[in-house]
């Protein structure tokens, strides 16, 4: 199937000489949820808002729907929705008003149920005689995603959609999210928040600097470049490593008190068993062992940092 | 054509102007009145009529104009500058929209609004002089080729606006200048012939003048060649919004 959003050779240099994405390619494909991961300035935004039709893109081209986002703006952008970063709204009017506006904008009839619907669905219904001046952020965050939804989006763009969130009204989106993926809506969002993307995506794009650093299936990515410690707690204080386990991997935790063993979770064998075997072997008492696994945030840590 | 996308615009500009009703429309009422009552009452009574009409009368289309110039520029720059203050402007350009759509509903809206407080004027001139209206539709074509016009002009100093102060400088500071020595007050004949052709070089002379003979064929231009210059500078305007939408300039960059 063809990818519903398709993104090559993209480059956009602003009028200030700042060149915000440095040939991005990148195919989205339907009904999946991408997560774009990146530092502040990385170029999420700019890229987005490309797509969107936001800002005009300096070369290279991208397709929504098989359309070219400049030449055929009209069957892009009615199939997008976009959640901007910031909250900017327009204080005086009314929930109810801004919400049909936009679907109006879109270009859709004025359909009060679907939007009574939208209401309900982000726990706004109530709200929605009430100007917007007079919402919290997080209300305000909401009424952007029901405009956003307004007009039954088929891609849906959530740019940093929790920043400034509280935890409720991120479980909320995470479930509103959880609904339109069952309908078959693609969802793109951008976030800082690493749980997020780890909690809630298929794929995880990783940018900065403007260029993609990689984009990879959730679980690959964590199988590939997920790292596993073992970690074994001692009865007894060790000094030095015992030389009869000089051939594994081991680094000597909390003063003595534990053994660190760190391992690759893609290779054929772990040595975890050897291991246990030779520490028995050695003489070596265990008080406890666990496990743990590098962390999305790991990895994105590591890769930006290693790339910058 | 997304007509649904117009009408949202048009009807969300026109719900402002419910919103702001005092200010909108009984704020250019009531100075109207008061230049009625300054140069129509009190300083008019002491001036003789000019080619016929009374001098009440003949400020009456001046001081319309004066208005409609003045509302339509006003809505106009800040139909769109206020989305692009507070950002909301994000919805707008990642809609379905031509940039022909955005002008059509926001225009429209200023226009529109434009013509309604300049008809209420009428009426409240209607009030204090006898008037006529010798060539309702030839008025009626003025009236709206101007509102459009200025409504449009104001559009673009929206997009062009970074800042507050831009956004005020054209209305505050070059508009009034214009109206006042464009020969709302007065006929620019009665001026000695040095300024008489200073005067010719203000385009708004042509608009007052050809709006004036509407009401009581009177002017100080040909109004043939008042209706070619209003034209004149709607093509302008439009081959200079046509550029803005090409180039994406300050919406888009």
């Amino acid at each position: 199937m063809a990818p519903i959003v398709s993104v090559s050779n993209l480059v956009k240099t602003y009028a200030s000489g700042f060149q915000a994405l440095k040939d991005v390619s990148l195919d989205i494909e339907e009904g999946e949820i991408l997560a774009l991961l990146g530092p502040n300035g990385a170029g999420k935004t700019t890229l987005i808002s490309i797509i969107c039709g936001i800002v005009n893109p300096t070369s290279g081209t991208v397709l929504v729907g098989g359309h070219d986002v400049v030449t055929d703006f009209r069957a892009t952008r009615s199939i997008i929705g976009l959640v901007p970063q910031e909250l900017t709204t327009d204080q005086f009017e009314t929930v109810w008003n801004t919400v049909s506006f936009s679907r109006g904008l879109h270009g859709k009839k004025p359909d009060p149920a679907h939007i009574e619907k939208v209401l309900k669905d982000l726990s706004l219904f109530d709200k929605k005689d009430n100007m917007l001046r007079e919402l919290s952020g997080g209300m305000k965050r909401r009424v952007l995603i029901a405009k956003a939804l307004s007009h039954e989006p088929r891609v849906l763009f959530l740019d940093e959609p929790t920043a400034g969130v509280d935890v409720n009204l991120r479980k909320d989106m995470w479930k509103v999210v959880e609904k339109l993926r069952e309908t078959g809506v693609t969802i793109i969002l951008t976030t800082h928040y690493i749980e997020e993307a780890e909690e809630i995506a298929d794929r995880v794009g990783v940018i900065n600097g403007g260029k993609i650093l990689l984009i990879e299936q959730k679980t690959e990515l964590m199988k590939k470049l997920g790292r596993k410690q073992l970690r074994v707690e001692l009865q007894e204080p060790l000094r030095d490593i015992p030389e009869a386990l000089g051939s594994y991997d081991l680094t000597i935790g909390d003063g003595g008190d534990s053994l660190i063993y760190d391992y690759d979770t893609s290779g054929e064998r772990t040595g975890i068993t050897t291991l246990l075997t030779a520490l028995a072997e050695a003489g070596i008492r265990l008080k406890d062992i666990s496990t743990q696994q590098s962390s999305l945030e790991d990895i994105f840590v590591e890769l930006v940092g290693a790339r910058a | 054509m997304n007509f649904e996308a117009v009408k949202s615009i048009y009807f969300f500009e026109m719900a402002r102007t419910r919103r702001t009703l005092l200010q909108s429309v009984v704020s250019p009422v009531i100075s109207t009145s008061l230049y009625f009552i300054v140069f129509g009452a009190a300083v008019g009574s002491r001036i003789q009529e000019i080619d016929g009409v009374s001098y009440g009368a003949f400020i009456t289309p001046g001081l319309i104009m004066l208005t409609l110039l003045t509302q339509c520029i006003g809505n106009g720059s800040f139909g769109i500058y206020f989305p692009k203050f507070t950002g909301t402007i994000y919805e707008l350009l990642s809609s379905p929209v031509s940039m022909t759509e955005i002008v059509l509903g926001y225009v429209g809206a200023a226009a529109t609004k434009g013509m309604m407080i300049g008809i209420i004027i009428l009426g409240t001139a209607s009030l204090f002089v006898d008037l006529s209206i010798a060539h309702p539709f030839v008025m009626l074509l003025f009236f709206v080729l101007t509102a459009v016009t200025f409504s449009l002009f104001g559009f673009i100093i929206g997009i062009w606006a970074k800042d507050f102060e831009q956004l005020n400088l054209i209305p505050m500071l070059v508009i009034p200048p214009l109206v006042f020595l464009g020969g709302s007050f007065y006929s620019v004949n009665m001026l000695p012939p040095f300024w008489q052709a200073v005067s010719h070089f203000n385009p708004v002379l042509y608009l007052i003048s050809g709006f004036r003979w509407s009401f009581f064929e009177i002017a100080d231009v040909n109004p043939v060649i008042s209706l070619v210059i209003i034209i004149g500078f709607l093509a302008v305007l439009m081959g200079l919004l046509t550029w803005i939408f090409k180039t994406g300039y300050r919406l888009r960059n």
